[in-house]
C-alpha cells in the first residue's frame, strides 16, 4: 500500500506497442512525477477484465500531477487528478 | 456467417435469451435497469446538490461516500460504481473529463452529454481547461486553482459547485431548479438569475 503524500513515478511502459490491451493509465502521465493523495479501494485490473480473463484486485490510487510539467504553459498551482493502479506507480524506497 | 451483417434486434434477442438461460441477467432483470438507466437525469444530482446546501450533515456525508448520499435521496446505486464527489471552494474549481472514453457518473446525472464525449473536449480539457472554462463563459477568479479530474478508472465523479450569491432564503427545491448538469460537472458554475 502506498500511502497518502508519497511521491510516485508512473511507469514509462507502453503495452500498445506490444500487441492488443486495454490500459486506464492515460499516456500524458507515463513516466511523469505525481503524488498519491490516496487509496480509493481495490478493484479487479480492467487489463484483464477487458479479454475475460481473471482479474486480481488491485489498490486503486488517486494520484495528483501539476499541470504545468505535462503540458507546456498554464499556472503553476493548476493539477490534474488520475486514477491509477498500484502497478502503474513505482516509488523511490 | 458475418455477425456485424446480422440484424442487431436478432443478436439483442439471441443475447438476451443466452443471458437467461445461463442464469445472468432475467428479462425482468434487463428491463429493470434500462428503466433505471433512462429514468437518471441531472435532476437526481441537483437535489443532492442543493440538499447539501441546505444541510451541513448531507454535504458531509455526499464528500465521504457520495453512493449513499444518492441513495438517501431514492437514487438508485446498486451495481453502480462508487461515486465521488468533488466540492467546489473559493480557492479551488474542479473540472471532470474522462480523457480515455466517457465515464460519466450515469446514476446521479444521466446519459453524458454529446460535448461530453466528443474527442475535442476530451483532449482540450486536460490540455487547456482554462480556455475551455473561458468558452464555457466560466472565468474564474484569479485566486482559484484549478483542478481538472481525469475519469481514467472505477469512480464516478460529480462537482458540488458552490452556491451562489443572490439565492438567501430559497428553499431546497427552487435551489435545485437552477442547477445544470455543466455545474455538476465543472465547465459552468450556478448561476441565480
Amino acid at each position: 500500500m502506498i500511502a497518502p503524500g508519497t511521491q510516485v513515478r508512473v511507469r514509462d511502459d507502453w503495452p500498445e506497442t506490444r500487441g492488443p490491451c486495454h490500459i486506464r493509465t492515460p499516456h500524458y502521465v507515463r513516466g511523469e512525477i505525481g503524488t498519491v493523495l490516496r487509496h480509493l479501494g481495490d478493484y479487479p485490473n480492467p487489463e484483464d477484465l477487458a479479454f475475460g480473463r481473471p482479474a486480481q484486485r488491485l489498490p486503486l490510487y488517486h494520484v495528483q500531477f501539476k499541470r504545468y510539467g505535462l503540458w507546456d504553459g498554464g499556472r503553476a498551482d493548476d493539477d490534474i487528478l488520475i486514477e491509477i493502479f498500484g502497478p502503474w506507480l513505482e516509488t523511490s524506497s | 456467417m458475418n455477425i456485424a451483417e446480422l440484424d442487431s434486434d436478432a443478436l439483442l434477442a439471441a443475447l438476451r435469451q443466452v443471458l437467461a438461460a445461463k442464469g445472468i441477467a432475467s428479462e425482468e432483470e434487463i428491463t429493470e435497469r434500462i428503466a433505471i438507466t433512462d429514468a437518471a437525469s441531472p435532476a437526481g444530482g441537483a437535489r443532492m446538490v442543493a440538499k447539501a446546501w441546505m444541510d451541513e450533515d448531507y454535504r458531509e456525508l455526499m464528500l465521504t461516500d457520495g453512493a449513499r448520499a444518492a441513495e438517501t435521496l431514492g437514487i438508485p446505486m446498486r451495481g453502480m460504481p462508487p461515486l465521488g464527489v468533488l466540492e467546489n471552494t473559493t480557492e479551488v474549481h474542479h473540472l471532470v473529463v474522462c480523457t480515455l472514453c466517457s465515464c460519466y457518473p450515469r446514476a446521479v446525472l444521466g446519459y453524458p452529454p454529446f460535448w461530453f464525449k466528443s474527442v475535442s473536449y476530451r483532449a482540450r480539457a486536460v490540455r487547456d481547461p482554462r480556455g475551455v472554462l473561458l468558452e464555457w463563459g466560466t472565468d474564474l477568479p484569479e485566486q482559484v486553482t484549478l483542478r481538472v479530474v481525469d475519469s481514467t478508472a472505477d469512480y464516478r465523479w460529480m462537482v458540488l459547485p458552490m452556491r451562489p450569491d443572490g439565492t438567501e432564503g430559497w428553499s431546497e427545491e427552487r435551489l435545485a431548479s437552477i442547477i445544470r448538469e455543466g455545474d455538476m460537472i465543472g465547465v459552468t458554475v450556478p448561476q441565480a438569475g
